[in-house]
């Protein structure tokens, strides 16, 4: 058996070997598909006003000058069921002509993570072809950022905290989880509609701890902290090569969470606790929006997409338009966004069986 | 003081930006797609601004603004054609329209009633700019006042209009408001996802009915129905009275009137969270108040058109201080505005915080584009009214299949499914049993917008309310009875006395004779039937979980209303209003086709749907409805279907939606449009 399945391991990667020798070739002879005269069909599955919509709307029109015959590439928008409605339906497309494009979210990585019983999707079926990171930085009053001790949370630990949370299996459990081992009090008002709602709740005094992503803070709460009525507390960080947490590259003056946790009493960077908070780190924030090619995408597209990515990114002006918009973050194409991929969407089992306990625990959230 | 000297030159700044040739040709290249869109009800401003999204990218700044400000402004001026015309709520913005203005539609004088709409949503938008130049500078700290518990008392005062529409049995109005809101809680709740009648086997009803859906099938189709079954047009009148000029003249002499609702309209604009949905119910709601001879009102009073009408626009302008100083879209449309504006030039414009600061000339620049875009969108639209109010005297059985056309398409932009057109075939019939029998719909309607705001803000402030109350007793006192609470609640309290002594005496959808017992009864069984369903749906879930909770509640309250109305059957004769039914005496009960058979024709096209897909169920449609139901001519109806299937073709690929599939497409491969 094991014979059998490492012969076969050998082949597929021959395969693959090969495939990919041909994919430069044809890279090099400059084939690929052409799109003239064609749409291109981005489908988003969120509505037209979250922040996945912005990311399509940056990039759609700077991927319809990059692919080759400037094919329309217009996003359309498929809501529901929490991103899931529209990754099903993706999942059920067959390749066709390369005109049809999926963008996906953390909001859609978690529910595949956790077993979601309305998923019927699959990451690996798919074919990435750009991922885009960011980051996420939480703040405080400025009374509580004040009682810390430098990058020691321990004496907050006594506080009545208030978060307004998006909902328990959302993005917002990395940060809850990390203010739980923090040891802090947070209660979670649930059923706010978006992380801006939760920055107003904070704004009106009625929360008095927040998160935010990277481009969301950045326009809206950077304002708060010169005003002076809010305060940077900690960044989830960024991901180095070799997989570690260092301080994220747009804000390198504010702590990462790993740094406040090994200054805070009772806060482990290690054990199942920190690998599950890690794990959904990774799967919600340095590969948080990624494009796909269906399932059975030939190696054209892939080629081509992936090159038309590349040239956007290599536009002169690129970092200047992006920066404000995404942060600055890697947008990655080829290997590094297969790597990201894989990352993003494995969390090994027991981090996995650790979240859904904790949900369970923390919220009665029942995942089965 | 200090600010205002600021402020000035900024404002100068703005008007120099404003008045250039080529920013005014956008602003009015915006205002006609704004209006072509607007025309048709149920699109509105997302589906206009997603069509000018792809021409955003590195435009200059303040020829984008003006295109796409034009673009939305004038989205709640055009609704109301819909509204008024057809008794079709355009948007959520002009619901209330439609109980003063498409009465004035079927006695002859629409146009008057739309001329009147339009002087009012142009004041509504001057009124609206006005204040916010001043108001927005001071906006900020004001804004923040309105935490949750005084979010939720808006959404109360809200919930409080259901006295003065409940009709004349108010429990039955109440047991209307306490239906919709049920019907509103479908779905995942938004504390822990737990589903509310609703499975995941089922995934349509798990993100709950859209307002598109519920309000189409609400009014829009009940109309519709009534209409085609008395076979006639619109208006009784073939000669159409009261031309555009009594409408200009019938505004101003209701200026006040005008005044206050647009001040209305923008302060409820302002505050983010509860969007436009009620602003134009409280604004009908105070005209009634205002108004010393009742009797008139859902028969026709132009009072009723011209509070909403004010309020809508001037609402739209309030919405920008959440949008643009808080970076949180207080609707749909100002969510992809937001996401647009970061699109223009070199995405120097950053709504938020920062954008008084930054970009006050910009920020002014808005907001008397949007004023502006009102000036010019009402003179079309004047000139306009005319012209298309003959509409009204078009023998309806011409435009009935046009419109199921057009309101199936408006579904369909919720969520591009089959089941979308299933809903609003449910929500319809029930709109229609709900007419019949005199059940207030409008009651029905301000429950179903109301039920997340009043649900979500009522878990909120409890929850927060209880971790204050744990730091100190007077903390959390401070926190829930603030002054704006407190003066919220008088003024709510005010309304409901006054709403349920009035009540009586409003009849917004006409007088209604009784007639026998049985088909009121059974409508009340089922009515009840569904409330107790719905209560024991939700008490099956978890009791750790909050999502139970307001439910449970308002079915609590409904099936009390339920029981005594079921008493009050049993003790009454026939005669009681209580047993009020269409069907007994008036104009339906003498119309020439009997209810079921005009239904079933839409029923028909529902079923080619999911058969054959959309576009070839509705060529058989209404080539058959054309040549069957309204008697005319094969070419003719030949014509009508081309020309109707060409214009939806048009509409989808400018659009870019696919339409439903049917049975058939998923055997074989058919090209767009058939797919």
């Amino acid at each position: 058996m094991s014979i059998f399945k490492t012969t076969r391991r050998v082949a597929v990667g021959l395969v693959a070997a090969a495939a990919a020798t041909f994919a430069i070739k044809a890279e090099a002879a400059g084939h690929g598909i052409d799109l003239e005269g064609k749409t291109v069909e981005w489908i988003i599955p969120f509505s037209e006003t979250g922040g996945s919509a912005k990311w399509a709307n940056f990039y759609a029109p700077l991927l319809s000058e990059a692919l080759p015959g400037q094919p329309t590439v217009v996003v359309k928008f498929m809501p529901g069921a929490g991103s899931t409605k529209g990754a099903n339906f993706f999942q059920e497309q067959q390749y066709n002509d390369g005109t049809l494009i999926f963008g996906s979210s953390g909001s859609t990585q978690f529910p595949f993570l956790l077993g979601d019983p309305r998923v019927r999707y699959n990451y690996s079926d798919w074919n990435v072809v750009l991922a885009s990171g960011t980051g996420g930085v939480a703040y405080l009053t400025p009374e509580l950022a004040a009682k810390m001790d430098g990058m020691n949370a321990a004496p907050l630990q006594g506080e009545d905290f208030i978060y307004g949370n998006q909902g328990a299996t959302r993005l917002d459990l990395v940060p809850t989880l990390a203010w739980e081992m923090l040891g802090l009090n947070v209660e979670s008002v649930m059923g706010i509609k978006g992380r801006g709602d939760g920055r107003l709740m904070f704004e009106r005094g009625e929360a008095n701890i927040d998160y935010q992503t990277s481009s969301s803070y950045l326009s809206g709460v950077t304002p708060l902290v010169e005003a002076g009525t809010a305060v940077p507390m900690m960044t989830w960080g960024a991901l180095d090569d070799a997989g570690n947490i260092v301080r994220d590259p747009t804000f390198p003056d504010i702590p990462t969470f790993k740094e406040v946790c090994e200054a805070t009493e009772g806060c482990e960077t290690s054990g199942e606790k920190w690998d599950a908070w890690k794990a959904f780190f990774i799967a919600g924030f340095p590969a948080q929006k990624m494009v796909f090619l269906p399932a059975g995408a030939s190696n054209d597209a892939i080629v081509t997409y992936t090159k038309a990515f590349e040239d956007v990114k290599a536009r002169a002006d690129f970092a200047e338009i992006s920066g404000k918009r995404l942060g600055k973050y890697p947008q990655m194409t080829g290997d590094a966004a297969k790597t990201a991929m894989e990352s993003a969407t494995n969390v090994s089992a027991e981090a996995k069986d650790f979240i859904v306990n904790w949900l369970q625990e923390k919220y009665g959230v029942s995942l089965n | 003081m200090e600010t205002l000297m600021e402020a000035l030159p900024a404002l100068g700044d703005a008007w120099t930006l404003i008045l250039q040739p080529m920013v005014l040709g956008y602003l009015v290249l915006g205002v006609v797609m704004g209006l072509c869109i607007g025309v048709f009800p149920g699109l509105g401003g997302i589906a206009g601004l997603s069509l000018l999204l792809p021409f955003m990218f590195g435009m200059d700044p303040i020829l984008g603004l003006a295109l796409m400000v034009g673009m939305v402004a004038v989205v709640p001026t055009s609704d109301t054609f819909a509204s008024v015309l057809m008794g079709i709520p355009g948007s959520s913005a002009s619901q209330a329209t439609v109980l003063d203005g498409f009465p004035m539609a079927k006695k002859g004088m629409a146009a008057r009633a739309l001329s009147a709409a339009f002087a009012s949503s142009l004041f509504g938008g001057l009124v609206g700019a006005a204040f916010l130049t001043v108001f927005i500078l001071i906006a900020r700290p004001i804004v923040l006042e309105f935490r949750t518990p005084e979010l939720l008392m808006i959404t109360i005062f809200g919930l409080s209009m259901v006295g003065i529409l409940a009709g004349r049995v108010a429990i039955k109005g109440i047991v209307a408001a306490g239906l919709g809101m049920l019907i509103g809680t479908i779905g995942e709740g938004a504390s822990s996802g737990d589903l509310r009648m609703s499975s995941y086997d089922y995934p349509y009803l798990t993100d709950g009915l859209k307002l598109v859906i519920v309000g189409l099938g609400i009014f829009a189709i009940p109309e519709i129905i009534s209409l085609l079954r008395q076979d006639r047009a619109i208006s009784r009148e073939t000669q159409l009275g009261g031309g555009w000029l009594d409408g200009v003249r019938d505004w101003f002499a209701n200026i006040w009137l005008s005044v206050r609702c647009s001040i209305i309209g923008v302060v409820v604009g302002v505050i983010p969270g509860l969007g436009g949905s009620v602003v134009d119910w409280i604004a009908y709601g105070h005209a009634v108040q205002t108004t010393k001879d009742k009797s008139k009102f859902g028969n026709g009073e132009v009072r009723g058109v011209i509070g909403p009408e004010s309020s809508n626009n001037a609402k739209e302008g309030g919405g920008l201080v959440p949008t643009l100083l808080f970076g949180i879209p207080g609707s749909g449309s100002m969510a992809i505005f937001v996401g647009a504006i970061a699109l223009l030039g070199s995405g120097q414009i950053e709504v938020g915080p920062a954008m008084l600061q930054n970009n006050l000339d910009i920020t002014y620049s808005i907001v008397w584009l949007l004023a502006l875009a009102n000036v010019v969108g009402t003179v079309i639209c004047i000139a306009a009214s005319g012209g298309i109010a003959k509409l009204t005297t078009i023998r309806f059985a011409l435009l009935a299949p046009f419109l199921f056309m057009i309101i199936s398409f408006a579904a369909f932009q919720s969520g591009q499914n089959l089941m979308d057109l299933v809903a609003l075939f449910a929500i319809g019939l029930l709109g229609i049993l709900m007419r019949r029998f005199d059940w207030s719909r409008p009651a029905f309607l301000i429950g179903f917008v109301l039920s997340s705001p009043a649900e979500t803000y009522a878990n909120q402030a409890i929850q927060i309310a209880q971790s204050r109350f744990r730091k100190s007793m007077g903390e959390g006192l401070e926190y829930i009875f603030s002054p704006i609470v407190i003066v919220l609640l008088v003024i709510t309290v005010i309304s409901v006395v006054l709403g349920l002594r009035q009540a009586k005496n409003i009849l917004a959808e006409g007088d209604v004779q009784s007639g026998s017992k049985r088909a009121p009864i059974v409508f009340m069984l089922a009515v009840t039937a569904y409330i107790a369903y719905a209560f024991y749906d939700a008490a099956s879930i978890p009791s750790y979980s909050r999502d139970r909770v307001f439910p449970m509640f308002v079915g609590g309250v409904c099936l009390l209303g339920c029981a005594v109305l079921i008493i009050r059957m049993m003790l009454k004769p026939e005669t009681d209003t209580i047993f009020a039914d269409r069907e007994r005496h008036g104009d339906d009960a003498d119309a020439t086709h009997s209810l079921w058979s005009t239904l079933a024709w839409f029923a028909g096209l529902l079923v080619l749907t999911s058969l054959f897909g959309f576009i070839i169920a509705l060529g058989v449609f209404l080539f058959a409805f054309m040549r069957m139901r309204a008697g005319v001519r094969t070419a003719f109806a030949a014509i009508y279907t081309g020309a109707g299937i060409a214009f939806m073709l048009g509409m989808a690929w400018l659009l870019n939606r696919d339409f439903p599939p049917g049975l058939l497409q998923e055997y074989v491969d058919l090209p767009w449009p058939l797919t």
